[in-house]
């Protein structure tokens, strides 16, 4: 973190909006987990277990929602050098591992009464199983340096080879999972679902989002402050003096 | 080009000063390879039909093993500095590591393979697709992980971390790898896994230099 | 004539500012000696002279054009000497110096002989690398900026480990290549006589650090 960032605004800006994303998550996973486990039907096959569905497709969205958002922002990290971007892409990374693997439990669970065991591979399944190791990939890489800056920029371009590799194994893995077995038991999530199963997993979904837009928020500041820190800490050891909190400058001020 | 392959040359070179220590990427290969028959069994018929999936399998970390040293001894005695100053392009400066690292380590790979064919007992109409699979699929491994070996250059745990990185994204030239064999052996199309493993030998070879170069600048930045 | 110029250059390191508002100008012919505390930059500023850190803010040009449109021609024009010799222990003092010198436009296996000879070190051509001591190794580092023509050096304390017969050497080469219209800049603790160099001392940047 330098002078020439300017995170005193987002300061500003994501204190204005915690309160708000946090509610509106809170009540829209409420309000979808709701419909979805008591005003929607069973499936007529599937029966009460399709109800793992409105948190395991929304899971699944996030997983790629995530990965994307990451590499977007690491794109604009490299091609812009803002910092803030990077940091973003930084925190964004253990929110979507959390959702991926979220999807694979919930997946797990759910292939459990469907397929009688508790992992089939099947060719989404190990396509996001494959994305998660992409995550932990991302995640060790940024912290394997003592220079966090370093991290942050390795691991951008990672992300960017990453993301762009997603298509060719989401391929991969298609063509391998049709050669060795044909049929896939997950039909949820497409065209012919019933509107009143719609409306919880659609809320669940807005939910899941709003819900990382509060986590991002909340860890970038947290990042940020970690940053200043670091900074003080630089400063007591380049002045040799022990530096105090009120004689800090603030990140965004000019030196 | 001529600096090319005055860059190909010196590592080729320095390769055969070090003597024994690209055949032990070899000698992994076939130790690795032979340990399956004693995991699952000596049977024949299953050793046949795990055979491709196991020298591919075993091909992969083979090549990921060798990738950690790519650049990790230029960046550490300050080769690599004077690399990235020299008047070429720096993604031809990759490019020949990577040649001499595959003509090194990936070339022998795929003249053991035929013979630890033969030990997994596979079937005679796979051969010859296993060679040309991995002709085209172990260049693509180098290429890749020539991104990954920039990547984690200065990190602690490098060589772990570098299989973390780069083995999710060799399994798409693992898939058609083995999908080619096992289609030549099957009777059925074999063609069109091979004809991917090169459209996507040809794209990390438009790309992959380009990304690792840019990991490189990063590392030294 | 040519024209090497930096203006209003900054450097982060990680997230520490090392200087800012930092400009000099090199002419053919000319020395620049960067004098400094520990951590003041000095390394730094070199890098980025050569292209291996980009500046966070401020330009570099040489004769007018941006040194970062065109990395390879910057590259080309010039030789840089860091902390490491890049001396491969496998290869032979003479193969070690005449692979930077064969990578470049002018240089060659004679240029790389005559250089070798010029730094006292023609009877280790054959010894491979990992018999040499720091001070031969920084030697044969230092032959290899002579076995190709480059107009601009920059040396990061090119003295460690040389004696001072070596050091005179080295003087004796900077000042035929100033003659010759190159250019120099050198970091140095140790003091390396450069006749009429500019001085620039990075420990006048630092306060911008506290500020």
């Amino acid at each position: 973190m330098h002078r020439f960032a300017n995170p005193t605004r987002f300061m500003r800006l994501s204190a204005a909006l915690l309160p708000w994303t946090a509610g509106a998550a809170l009540a829209l996973i409420a309000a979808g987990l709701y419909l979805g486990l008591f005003g929607s039907p069973a499936d007529y096959q599937q029966g009460e277990s399709v109800r793992i569905m409105y948190v395991h497709v929304p899971s699944a969205w996030m997983a790629m929602f995530c990965y994307t958002f990451m590499a977007g922002a690491s794109a604009v990290g490299l091609i812009w050098k803002h910092p803030l971007a990077d940091l973003a892409a930084k925190a964004t990374a253990p929110v979507g591992a959390c959702f991926t693997l979220l999807a694979l439990i919930t997946g797990s669970l759910w292939g459990k009464p469907m397929w009688g065991t508790w992992w089939e591979w099947d060719a989404r399944m190990t396509s996001v199983l494959v994305l998660f190791f992409l995550y932990l990939g991302y995640i060790a890489l940024i912290n394997a340096f003592d220079d966090p800056t370093r991290g942050l920029k390795a691991a951008a371009i990672l992300a960017l080879v990453g993301f762009a590799n997603v298509p060719i194994i989401k391929f991969s893995v298609d063509w391998w999972n049709t050669l060795h077995q044909p049929a896939s038991v997950f039909k949820a999530g497409g065209p012919s679902i019933d509107p009143s199963m719609l409306a919880p997993l659609l809320l669940m979904g807005v939910g899941f989002t709003v819900y990382f837009l509060w986590v991002l928020m909340l860890r970038l500041r947290t990042e940020i402050v970690a940053a200043k820190v670091r900074a003080l800490r630089l400063r007591q050891v380049r002045s040799g003096a022990p530096a105090t909190p009120s004689g800090a400058t603030p990140l965004g001020a000019k030196g | 080009m001529d600096r090319f392959l005055s860059l190909v040359g010196r590592d080729l070179h320095l390769a055969q000063r070090h003597g024994f220590d690209s055949l032990l990427v070899v000698v992994f290969f076939i130790i690795a390879v032979v340990l399956f028959p004693f995991g699952v069994g000596p049977e024949p018929n299953i050793l046949a039909r795990i055979a491709a999936g196991v020298i591919w399998v075993a091909a992969l970390l083979a090549s990921m093993l060798s990738l950690e040293r790519l650049f990790q001894t230029d960046y550490e005695d300050g080769s690599l500095e004077l690399l990235l100053l020299a008047p070429l392009p720096l993604e031809l400066v990759v490019l020949a590591k990577v040649a001499a690292h595959w003509l090194t380590t990936g070339l022998p790979l795929i003249v053991a393979a035929p013979l630890l064919a033969v030990l997994l007992n596979m079937n005679g109409a796979g051969f010859a697709v296993l060679v040309a699979a991995l002709a085209l699929g172990t260049p693509t491994l180098s290429l890749v992980g020539a991104v990954g070996a920039g990547l984690v250059l200065g990190s602690r745990r490098g060589g772990v971390l570098l299989s973390l990185l780069v083995l999710p994204l060799f399994i798409p030239v693992l898939v058609f790898g083995v999908g080619a064999v096992d289609g030549a052996i099957g009777g059925f199309a074999f063609r069109s896994p091979l004809l991917i493993l090169g459209g996507m030998l040809l794209a990390a070879l438009a790309l992959c230099p380009w990304a690792s170069g840019a990991a490189l600048r990063q590392a030294l930045g | 004539m040519d024209r090497f110029i930096g203006h209003g250059l900054t450097c982060i390191r990680g997230e520490r500012l090392v200087f800012s508002g930092l400009g000099f100008t090199l002419e053919s012919g000319g020395a620049l000696v960067l004098t400094g505390p520990n951590g003041s930059g000095k390394s730094s500023l070199l890098r980025l002279m050569a292209g291996l850190l980009a500046p966070a803010a401020g330009t570099l040009t040489w004769n007018g054009e941006a040194v970062a449109s065109d990395r390879e021609a910057h590259g080309g024009r010039l030789h840089y000497v860091g902390h490491l010799d890049a001396v491969k222990p496998v290869l032979s003092v003479m193969e070690n110096v005449a692979f930077w010198a064969n990578l470049r436009p002018g240089g060659g296996p004679a240029a790389a002989e005559a250089a070798l000879a010029v730094f006292g070190i023609e009877h280790l051509a054959g010894v491979p690398g990992r018999f040499l001591s720091a001070g031969q190794r920084r030697r044969v580092n230092l032959a290899r900026i002579l076995a190709a023509p480059a107009p601009l050096w920059l040396l990061d304390e090119p003295t460690t480990a040389l004696d001072r017969a070596a050091v005179a050497t080295l003087e004796a080469a900077i000042a035929s290549h100033r003659q010759a219209g190159g250019m120099v800049a050198a970091a140095t603790h140790t003091p390396l006589s450069l006749g009429s160099a500019q001085t620039l001392d990075l420990g006048a940047f630092e306060t911008e650090v506290a500020a």
